[in-house]
């Protein structure tokens, strides 16, 4: 577990229905009542299929904790926009299938628990914790247009 | 369409030191809209840490007591504007932000499902299959002949399809209803996508475009002789339930196929590019 504070970023996925929107709420209004600071996007989907420069600054964290969707979703939209996360210091929460109370309670527990996958993960493979971090910047990296 | 060049506005809702704290209700609402409108906002507050700053323009609201003359004289950089939003509602708070974006020519995000797939490394052999499927050019491939997505815009909203086709379960749709497209962990299961893939293939008869392919002329053939256009239309209607039915592909999507001649020649072609792409890797 990473003991460094990490940064906060809360995905909104605004433009699809599926996130349950009072879970959605639930999170965004506990940040920020919070007194925390933290980041906020309106979809990381749209951002990554634009390639959206924002990406770049918000992968750049030195350790983050994202609220969002699945963490197999999540490094890909990072890294096919050229926006590789660091994957030994990033925990990803999904708001698709946490309840909304235990997403608030891992964003405000300090450290970071790194849950991103690598290789060919499946529902048969280790704690998360356990995984090797991805090499940063290799195979997360999209290769270059024609 | 890229925004790699362009300009995004980064909007700070400032509550930190020398501020006063919105009020809750207004504060979650005005975000809420924000985020709505497409915006990305960093709230600072008294503890914690944001992400580090780049070189984009800044639009930072809060309420300053002092006002915010002083603070945007203080700035280091032109490219910060402060906007001092006591008394503000939240229409004039949103109404501040979209004014800053159009002065400084920022991208003004939404107004497209995004709805595109996302290509899991980790689990892609550089097959090629999806780049074989696809009738949209939606994939393509580099100059060494690795598979990429190049026209996410080009790709059918709802249409999962070319993720059925994948034997690796490594294409995912992120706002997908289920898993493992939508990035759910892959599940033993899903791993017979190939034997998923033969029982499409048999259950059309073929492969998909041929199948659509006779059975378009079937039903041309038919209306012209009998001139029984409820018949025909029947006759497509049942085809593409099937497809739809197979490969989860919605109705629209399969009622907006071009003719069977241009589906060959799209097909022709894509088959010739992952050809020349899988070339490129021996």
């Amino acid at each position: 577990m990473t003991s460094e504070t990490p940064g906060i970023l809360y995905c909104n996925c605004t433009y699809a229905q599926v996130i349950d929107p009072a879970a959605k709420a639930a999170v965004l209004r506990q940040l920020l009542d919070s007194g925390q600071s933290f980041e906020a996007v309106a979809d990381l989907c749209e951002m990554s299929a634009r390639k959206d420069p924002a990406l770049i600054r918000l992968a750049s964290s030195p350790c983050v904790k994202i609220a969002a969707c699945y963490p197999r979703a999540v490094k890909w939209l990072f890294a096919s926009a050229g926006a590789p996360l660091d994957a030994a210091k990033t925990e990803v929460l999904n708001m698709r299938d946490t309840p909304a109370p235990q997403i608030a309670e891992r964003l405000f527990t300090d450290g970071v628990r790194p849950n991103l996958p690598s290789g060919k993960v499946t529902a048969n493979s280790g704690p998360a914790e356990e995984v090797a971090p991805l090499p940063h910047a290799t195979s997360a990296e999209p290769t270059p247009s024609p | 369409m890229a925004l790699r060049d362009q300009t995004y506005l980064r909007v700070v809702l400032y509550e930190g030191k020398d501020s006063e704290p919105l009020d809750g209700e207004q504060r979650f609402q005005t975000v809420s809209r924000l985020l709505g409108q497409g915006f990305a906002l960093t709230r600072v507050g008294d503890a914690g840490r944001t992400a580090p700053a780049d070189e984009m323009p800044v639009l930072v609201l809060g309420r300053f007591p002092h006002g915010a003359e002083q603070l945007e004289s203080e700035a280091t950089s032109d490219r910060v504007r402060f906007t001092n939003v006591t008394g503000f509602n939240n229409d004039q708070m949103v109404a501040a932000v979209e004014s800053v974006r159009a002065e400084k020519k920022a991208v003004q995000q939404g107004g497209w499902k995004p709805w595109f797939p996302v290509i899991d490394y980790d689990r892609c052999t550089n097959c090629m299959q999806c780049l074989s499927f696809c009738l949209f050019g939606v994939y393509g491939a580099d100059r060494e002949g690795h598979i990429q997505v190049q026209n996410q815009d080009n790709c059918k909203t709802n249409c999962p399809a070319c993720s059925r086709v994948c034997p690796e379960a490594a294409i995912m749709f992120p706002k997908y209803k289920a898993g493992p497209i939508n990035g759910d962990v892959v599940k033993d299961e899903d791993l017979q996508r190939e034997k998923m893939k033969v029982d499409i293939s048999a259950l059309l008869g073929g492969d998909i475009y041929s199948m659509l392919r006779v059975r378009s002329e079937r039903a041309q053939s038919r209306f012209s002789k009998e001139r029984d256009s409820g018949k025909a239309l029947n006759e497509r209607q049942k085809c593409l339930a099937k497809l739809a039915q197979a490969g989860d592909i919605p109705a629209e999507v399969l009622m907006s196929l071009p003719s069977p001649e241009d589906i060959l020649r799209r097909a022709e072609e894509a088959k010739a590019k992952a050809q020349a792409a899988l070339e490129l890797q021996r």
